[in-house]
């Protein structure tokens, strides 16, 4: 079974997603980062590919992607250090990344490659449903990759319950307009929105990204989908590190507050 | 049409729409909307009125009879440069400002690489009474001062893109990002015929305007609607889409675009998306576009900030790969040479963009019946201290 079905069926709340950044802070992290999240106890490990245009993405997440690229990073170095990923690790794996990248490695090579490694799913913030359901679909399903649709707040109702229609994981909710980075906390009209989704009784469980990035913010996604994710100030954490099992395990702690 | 966009977004192999979800509300009602909206009887009177009393149109159709003498043939350039603010951007800011307004939008936002762009939405913005932000990289904000200072002047609150390499690609990478956390009240003018569908082809349906005016002079003046050649210069394409545009299904009419090689194609300093490109990703389409083999997009190179772009409008990269349209590419000293001539020889200080498009006259092998129509899309005031660095006048 596919690693992120199974957790969902196994969990249905808190559930903690943390990202970060292929290479980064240096381009022999990728596996350290991604096994020091296992044990510290996420539940989920989005991996972004690095793109020199990431235009989701807010200054944080771009300043990673700038200096892991300078380190060399590029699909074919990610897809060698995910070579012995299922060694050591059992934790679903997303990669997140742009099209243009996937493109150019070869849609079918990079499919192939993903489940070879044991990525479970696909974030392609730029990659709308109508070339999903045209193109990608049948391959990512023949590779067993769960394709995971973004909504915002200004995504209409119809809208989300067709994405729920072609969704067999989860939804990422983006919190609110704007690109990726840390808020300190959720303001009424997000948290409406929130209890808005939550209401609309959708097939597929959802996770609350852009944003979250401490345990107030936290909790506020969690009382209201199954779980939310963390990129950018996971990422901070990581600028910082001077030891990264330490505080990639304190970060956990603190986000989850046990 | 042979050449039109097709009902997803398509040219051929080209174009779509890949943007994030949070923008897919806001593109999405422009899909919806535009060619009703651009179609109104009343939208359409406005359009016209403001090009005619506000942008100066029809611009002249003029015979450039020592051009003509030195490259034997009878050439004639429309004459863009003498739109309101100097370049054909303000056909395309007309339209949209309208269409923003039409959609109920209360502010602007635009990217600009040289500042002709900024400078035209800053201009519309003060027109109709609307807030402007222009985003503008750093590096361009450096070498383009008296248009960023223009744009002050005219209302409009320009922002140094200081991501990536801090040129035009990453201001339109800001200014994607301003529109995804302001979806509701503001409007995104795009420059030039790229980003997700229906803007290439809203940006050609308002250029056209250039093509529609050249049948009918060039009727006037030469007994026939149809010349030999129409060439254009390609920075993202919306000149050359324009001047295009209603000679795309007349075959007999040879289109030639020419980009920017810089410093020479084989030196990698160049802007040639049709030479050095592949097929991509990038701001919202699928195109053409400068990458290195593992899909990073390189930065261009070309003396002149309005086509120093690495990719090309979708429209282009189908017409360049249907054979529809002849691309040549022209480097720094071709063009700065051309740019020099056409002073010399017509006492018109052209764009050095511009200049690009003048510099393929000597590569087309031209009879002397030949009628030759350059689409000069812009004057060269903003590249006074370019031509004074360089020198060779
Ligand atoms: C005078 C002039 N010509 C041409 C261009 C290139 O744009 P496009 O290829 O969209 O016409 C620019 C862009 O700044 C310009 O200012």
């Amino acid at each position: 079974m596919n690693r992120i079905n199974k957790l969902f069926q196994e969990k249905t709340k808190d559930i903690l997603s943390v990202y970060y950044t292929a290479g980064y802070p240096n381009l022999g992290d990728t596996m350290t980062i991604a096994n020091h999240l296992e044990e510290a106890g996420a539940d989920m490990i989005e991996i972004g590919i690095p793109f020199s245009d990431p235009v989701a993405d807010g200054p944080t997440i771009q300043e990673s992607n700038t200096i892991a690229l300078n380190n060399g990073m590029t699909l074919k170095v990610l897809f060698d250090q995910l070579g012995e990923l299922r060694q050591t690790n059992s934790t679903p794996v997303i990669l997140m990344g742009y099209v243009n990248p996937i493109l150019q490695y070869g849609l079918e090579a990079f499919c192939k490659t993903c489940q070879q490694v044991g990525v479970d799913g696909l974030i392609i913030p730029d990659l709308p449903m109508a070339e999903y359901l045209n193109t990608y679909r049948e391959l990512f399903e023949a590779y067993d990759l769960r394709n995971v649709f973004l909504i915002s707040p200004q995504t209409s109702d119809e809208r989300i319950t067709e994405i729920d229609t072609h969704t067999d994981s989860f939804i990422y909710m983006v919190s609110s307009a704007g690109t990726t980075g840390a808020k300190d906390i959720f303001e009424e009209k997000q948290l409406n929105y929130f209890k808005r989704i939550n209401s609309m009784d959708l097939k597929n469980p959802r996770l609350i990204g852009f944003g979250i990035s401490n345990n107030t913010t936290f909790q506020q996604a969690t009382e209201n989908a199954q779980g939310a994710i963390i990129g950018s100030a996971f990422i901070k954490t990581l600028t910082d590190s001077k030891d990264l099992k330490l505080d990639i395990h304190q970060f956990v702690k603190k986000i989850k507050n046990n | 049409m042979k050449y039109a966009v097709d009902e997803n977004g398509y040219y051929g192999n080209f174009g779509g729409s890949y943007i994030p979800e949070m923008l897919y509300p806001n593109v999405e009602e422009l899909r919806v909307r535009y060619l009703d909206i651009i179609n109104e009887s009343s939208f359409q009177k406005e359009f016209e009125y403001l090009l005619k009393q506000y942008v100066g149109r029809p611009t002249p159709l003029y015979f450039a009879p020592r051009l003509s003498e030195k490259y034997k043939s009878k050439i004639y350039l429309k004459r863009e440069d003498l739109c309101h603010t100097g370049a054909h951007k303000v056909n395309n800011t007309i339209g949209q400002i309208l269409l923003a307004k039409e959609l109920g939008k209360q502010k602007i936002i635009a990217e600009t690489g040289a500042g002709q762009h900024g400078v035209a939405t800053a201009t519309v913005c003060a027109l109709m009474g609307m807030e402007c932000i222009v985003y503008m990289g750093e590096v361009d904000i450096e070498r383009q001062r008296p248009n960023v200072e223009r744009m002050k002047l005219l209302g409009a609150k320009v922002v140094p893109a200081t991501s990536g390499s801090k040129t035009l690609k990453d201001a339109t990478n800001e200014a994607m990002r301003h529109w995804i956390s302001h979806p509701e009240d503001t409007h995104y003018i795009i420059g030039s015929v790229v980003g997700p569908h229906p803007y290439p082809d809203m940006v050609t349906q308002f250029q056209s305007v250039i093509s529609e005016e050249i049948m009918k002079q060039l009727e006037e003046q030469e007994d026939t609607q149809n010349p030999d050649y129409v060439i254009a210069c390609v920075g993202g394409g919306s000149n050359a889409a324009g001047a295009f545009y209603h000679y795309l299904n007349n075959e007999e009419v040879k289109l030639v675009a020419v980009e920017a090689s810089g410093k020479g194609n084989a030196t990698g300093q160049s802007a040639a998306t049709t030479v050095l490109g592949k097929p991509g990703v990038l701001h919202g389409s699928k195109t053409l576009l400068m990458q290195t083999d593992d899909g990073q997009v390189v930065e261009p190179y070309s003396i002149s900030a309005g086509l120093d772009y690495p990719g090309i409008g979708p429209i282009h990269a189908h017409l360049f790969e249907t054979g529809r349209v002849h691309f040549e590419s022209a480097t720094d000293q071709e063009a700065m040479e051309a740019g020099v001539e056409l002073s010399r020889l017509e006492g018109i200080i052209p764009a050095i963009e511009t200049a690009h498009a003048l510099a393929a006259l000597a590569k087309l092998n031209l009879k002397k019946s030949d009628v030759v129509v350059i689409n000069l899309s812009g004057r060269g005031d903003k590249d006074l201290d370019t031509y004074i660095k360089w020198g060779e006048y």
